[in-house]
């Protein structure tokens, strides 16, 4: 069932900002492929630009090297296409619009009829198990079930696509435990290829069937681990001697990453 | 009930400093027309006098109340001696200025926020603008609008939208900039037009800082429109009769002029703040 059908694929990918304390090399020779249904983690130290590379994909950063395609395509070509739902770090829900008029959002400036639109705003609140807070506003929510409704939003175009930037980075470990569970649910139900920021080795060994390690300055890739876990997921799976080599190596490919300091 | 009373407190505080104020100012007065009739006032005498004089130089707080009674409720509306009229024409001199000024202003910063050309040259001759005094060129606007044709309300208003738009501009260009990179990114990733994000994210974040400037702009309105009505021989309207009140020594008056003023300010200012206070808490923007 599994065809490795690269979706995401960067070559010799290189990113310098110009900054007044002179360049900061944010990416260097970054070299990846990324294969329809996986689910591929970004995990390093801040700088090390696991988000950066993110934004790169999806066109909100442009590479001063290199290239990067998806879906066969660049970039911009790509988000003009609306290939990819963006996850941020905050929900940004428009506290003037309810859940529902959030999730409509992207829909209404794609030009989605209104009954297709009132159609796919039920279908992604029942994904993301929030069905019955249509009409609620955001102030009304808890910050994992606002997060929640941000993903639905990214989910609500059908873009194959999902880039997620350490979104659930801000919530408290009960709750992120459990959205964790929630996203692979949801991973498994649509077959989406995703991208997922983290700075948690527990969270990334959790989710991903590919492990992406990276360390600063220049930001780099330091070692690529797939998975031999199985695509199903009980949050005890946490606790084989399986799960804890993995975590091992990834937490290995930072030390080493991480040089002298 | 918690709001009131400190509010009452000062209040009650300036209009014992008010009347203590009336017999210092008045009291020189009382003393001159005494000596001439040869007579010694008492400290009560003295008080009395200067509390009740025709022409004080401070009319005492109950001798402004009256004059307000008298030409409020005891005068019919349509009479040229009534204060609400005269409120009336100013206040409609006000608010034409403030719908235009409110108008002009969005505009502006409108073009500001989209157009790195205006914002360049724009924004400094707005701020150019205010630095002129409004009482030099109020006289100008009038004469120059007379010139052309044009009287009566709208050379008022037009130096009412003078002073409004500024806060307006400075304001809206504020709020139209306030959503953050993550929220203009978000927009990015959806492929959004700069219309759409200008309809959808731009204006509804603004409202906070658009109410706001409203409310300065509606009282910078009210003093457009005083000043306005000054250099128009005194026909109509509280500027004129502050005028007319300073030419025949009518202190009363004057005082009456400026609390009608006073009152026109907050009542206005007061209704912005309540649209305000319901829109944003269905906004769910509420501080």
């Amino acid at each position: 069932m599994q065809e490795n059908q690269s979706v995401i694929s960067a070559r010799n990918l290189d990113l310098t900002f110009q900054t007044n304390d002179g360049p900061i090399h944010a990416l260097k020779d970054v070299n990846l492929e990324i294969n329809k249904g996986d689910f591929v983690s970004f995990i390093g130290p801040s700088g090390c630009g696991k988000t950066t590379f993110l934004r790169v994909m999806a066109d909100l950063e442009q590479p001063t090297g290199g290239e990067v395609t998806i879906n066969g395509v660049s970039p911009e070509e790509a988000r003009r296409a609306r290939a990819y739902g963006y996850v941020f770090q905050a929900a940004g829900l428009y506290p003037w619009r309810t859940i529902g008029g959030n999730i409509r959002l992207p829909l209404e400036i794609m030009g989605i009829p209104k009954a297709e639109q009132a159609e796919r705003v039920k279908r992604v609140l029942d994904l993301v198990e929030l069905s019955g807070f249509e009409k609620k506003f955001p102030w009304q929510l808890s910050g994992g079930m606002q997060q929640r409704a941000s993903i639905a939003r990214a989910l609500s175009f059908d873009a194959d696509i999902l880039l997620m930037d350490e979104p659930f980075g801000a919530l408290d470990e009960i709750v992120r435990d459990h959205l964790n569970e929630q996203l692979l649910k949801l991973w498994a139900r649509t077959e989406k290829t995703i991208a997922f920021v983290t700075h948690s080795i527990p969270e990334a060994v959790y989710l991903s069937t590919k492990i992406v390690v990276m360390s600063p300055r220049p930001g780099r890739i330091t070692d690529v681990i797939e998975s031999p876990l199985p695509r199903e997921r009980p949050l005890e799976i946490r606790e084989t001697p399986e799960f804890l080599e993995i975590a091992h190596r990834v937490r290995e490919g930072l030390r080493a990453g991480h040089g002298d300091d | 009930m918690r709001n009131i009373i400190p509010i009452l407190t000062v209040v009650g505080l300036l209009i014992l400093v008010w009347y203590g104020a009336a017999v210092a100012l008045n009291a020189q007065w009382a003393r001159d027309v005494a000596a001439r009739a040869d007579k010694t006032l008492t400290f009560s005498e003295l008080v009395a006098d200067t509390w009740s004089q025709e022409k004080p130089k401070l009319p005492a707080p109950h001798q402004v109340g009256a004059e307000l009674w008298e030409t409020t409720v005891m005068k019919k509306v349509t009479s040229k001696r009534s204060l609400v009229y005269h409120t009336w024409v100013t206040f409609s001199a006000t608010f034409l200025g403030f719908v235009m000024g409110t108008a002009l202003g969005t505009l502006l910063a409108v073009g500001i926020v989209f157009n790195r050309t205006m914002d360049m040259s724009v924004m400094p001759w707005v701020i150019a603008s205010q630095t002129i005094p409004i009482l030099a060129i109020a006289p100008m606007i009038i004469v120059v609008l007379n010139a052309v044709g044009l009287s009566g309300l709208l050379p008022k208003a037009i130096i009412s939208m003078y002073l409004s738009f500024f806060p307006v501009v400075v304001g809206m260009v504020k709020g139209l900039r306030s959503p953050d990179q993550m929220q203009l990114d978000q927009m990015r990733t959806w492929h959004a037009s700069g219309m759409q994000t200008f309809w959808k994210l731009r204006l509804p974040s603004s409202m906070p800082y658009f109410f706001t400037s409203l409310k300065v702009g509606v009282a910078a309105s009210l003093v457009g429109a005083i000043v306005g009505e000054m250099p128009t021989g005194a026909v109509a309207g509280l500027g004129a009769r502050l005028l007319a009140g300073s030419y025949y020594g009518q202190t009363v008056q004057i005082w009456s002029a400026l609390i009608m003023a006073a009152a026109l300010a907050a009542v206005m200012v007061g209704l912005i703040g309540l649209v305000q206070r319901v829109t944003l808490k269905r906004m769910g923007m509420a501080q």
